[in-house]
């Protein structure tokens, strides 16, 4: 494997065994579900398997939850606490899981963070000096690809209620949440396709069923599997 | 190569730079009084001390879970803060800002930890470089002495134990330091420091200090109005 840019310090990325795959998408786009699914699938087929998200790391997830919470962070100080907390999953988790053979299962990855913050006005070369030193190129990243209106539906069905950050409440797009959401959610497809062509995603028609979609999933990375054989 | 722009804002920034033991946190200090008590419009902040970041950072540090690379995304997630609510408004509203250490200290003590230089750079350049950067220079044996000389305990990463220089961290100290003194002189011509004898008598670099500041900075015009 190798990183997109010079890499961490101090890591060797030529005994890693295992096999990185992200799963990207807007929230309410089933990205959690197709996780849980492909983990059964991969586990039952006798694969080792981790996941890995945001705002997960030992390291700054309580601190950045908190601080996310009082919405009292300023843009470039917030982009910098998710690197941080990316990172320390990079080193502490995704690294020694591809190390010991793993199939780390990224529920998103770079991109994302990557995209949340262009839409917020930061400068995107900045953001890809940051991350592409972080960032092991994955070995296939699936990108669920769902209209806004279905994304709403969703999330109502899951949490009644639109998030605060995930309808960009924050950047002020309408005082109206379901507009902003509508809003936001335009703005971020727009940014991801910008980065598609960067970045090799692989678009996956997520307005199917929760099955078709699984089923498509697997066939694919039963190739991605066979192929490292 | 990345490139850090100068700020066109009203207000000024003074950073101080110099090893542990040059002391440099004194002159600021005695810079700071002076200013405040002239009635200039005037603002002092350190390094690591944003109280959003500092929980983190301590826990990392303490249980020893950071790695160069998270090391240095810390303390500029903790720069960011300050920079983005105090520093930089500050300067807007034409404050003389004045900074104990600035982003030369995570330039020198990152790239020592093994990070890409540019890659560090890049990440702090949403900041401006200061208007005048006073880098207090001696003989590193100096400083350490100066440090030592009390058998202080010494923290892990004040330390840089986390480079594996030497068990002993007494010993460790004395490498890291001649290394970050080695980045700082490196640094000092592209980043434009001015440099300050830090074995003169404290009152004479003081001098000296008020001195540059009147006659790069038009005073007056930052006057407290009252």
């Amino acid at each position: 494997m190798k990183f997109y840019g010079k890499g961490i310090p101090g890591c060797d990325v030529n005994k890693l065994a295992g096999k990185l795959i992200v799963i990207e998408g807007a929230d309410g786009s089933g990205r959690s579900t197709q996780i849980r699914l492909l983990t059964n699938w991969l586990e039952g087929s006798g694969h080792a398997t981790v996941n890995v998200g945001l705002k997960r790391s030992n390291l700054v997830s309580a601190e950045l939850e908190q601080a996310m919470q009082g919405n009292i962070l300023s843009p470039v100080t917030l982009s910098l606490f998710y690197a941080t907390d990316f990172a320390d999953q990079m080193e502490n988790t995704i690294i020694p899981a591809l190390r010991a053979g793993f199939i780390v299962l990224a529920d998103r990855y770079i991109y994302t963070l990557m995209v949340r913050d262009i839409v917020r006005g930061a400068n995107p070369n900045w953001l890809k000096n940051i991350y592409e030193n972080l960032a092991l190129v994955p070995d296939a990243v699936f990108y669920l690809d769902v209209s806004p209106r279905f994304l709403i539906e969703r999330n109502f069905q899951k949490k009644n209620q639109l998030d605060y950050w995930e309808s960009g409440m924050d950047i002020r797009l309408s005082r109206d949440v379901f507009e902003s959401f509508i809003k936001y959610q335009r703005k971020i497809k727009t940014e991801f396709s910008n980065l598609h062509d960067q970045y090799d995603f692989e678009m996956i028609n997520g307005n199917r069923t929760q099955r078709t979609i699984a089923a498509d999933l697997q066939k694919k990375i039963e190739l991605l599997l066979q192929k490292a054989k | 190569m990345v490139k850090i722009q100068k700020h066109n804002a009203p207000g000024r920034l003074i950073a101080v730079e110099g090893l542990d033991g040059s002391g440099k946190s004194t002159q600021i200090y005695l810079l700071k009084r002076w200013l405040e008590l002239e009635q200039y419009k005037v603002f002092f902040t350190e390094w690591n001390s944003s109280l959003l970041v500092k929980a983190a950072t301590k826990k990392g540090k303490k249980r020893q879970l950071l790695t160069p690379t998270t090391f240095s995304l810390i303390h500029c997630t903790d720069f960011a803060d300050r920079y983005e609510r105090q520093i930089w408004p500050l300067l807007r509203a034409g404050y003389i800002v004045l900074a104990d250490r600035y982003f030369f200290t995570a330039f020198a003590r990152d790239t020592v930890r093994g990070c890409d230089p540019e890659w560090v750079k890049n990440n702090y350049s949403f900041a401006s470089v200061p208007d005048i950067t006073l880098y207090f220079k001696l003989n590193p044996n100096t400083a350490i002495n100066r440090i030592l000389e009390g058998r202080p305990e010494l923290k892990y990463h004040e330390a840089g134990m986390d480079l594996n220089l030497s068990t002993d961290p007494y010993e460790s100290f004395r490498i890291f330091q001649g290394r970050i003194n080695d980045a700082y002189d490196n640094m000092a011509k592209e980043f434009n420091f001015t440099i300050i004898d830090a074995t003169a008598p404290v009152d004479q670099q003081q001098q000296t200090v008020r001195e540059l500041v009147n006659e790069r900075f038009d005073l007056p015009s930052f006057k407290l109005k009252k």
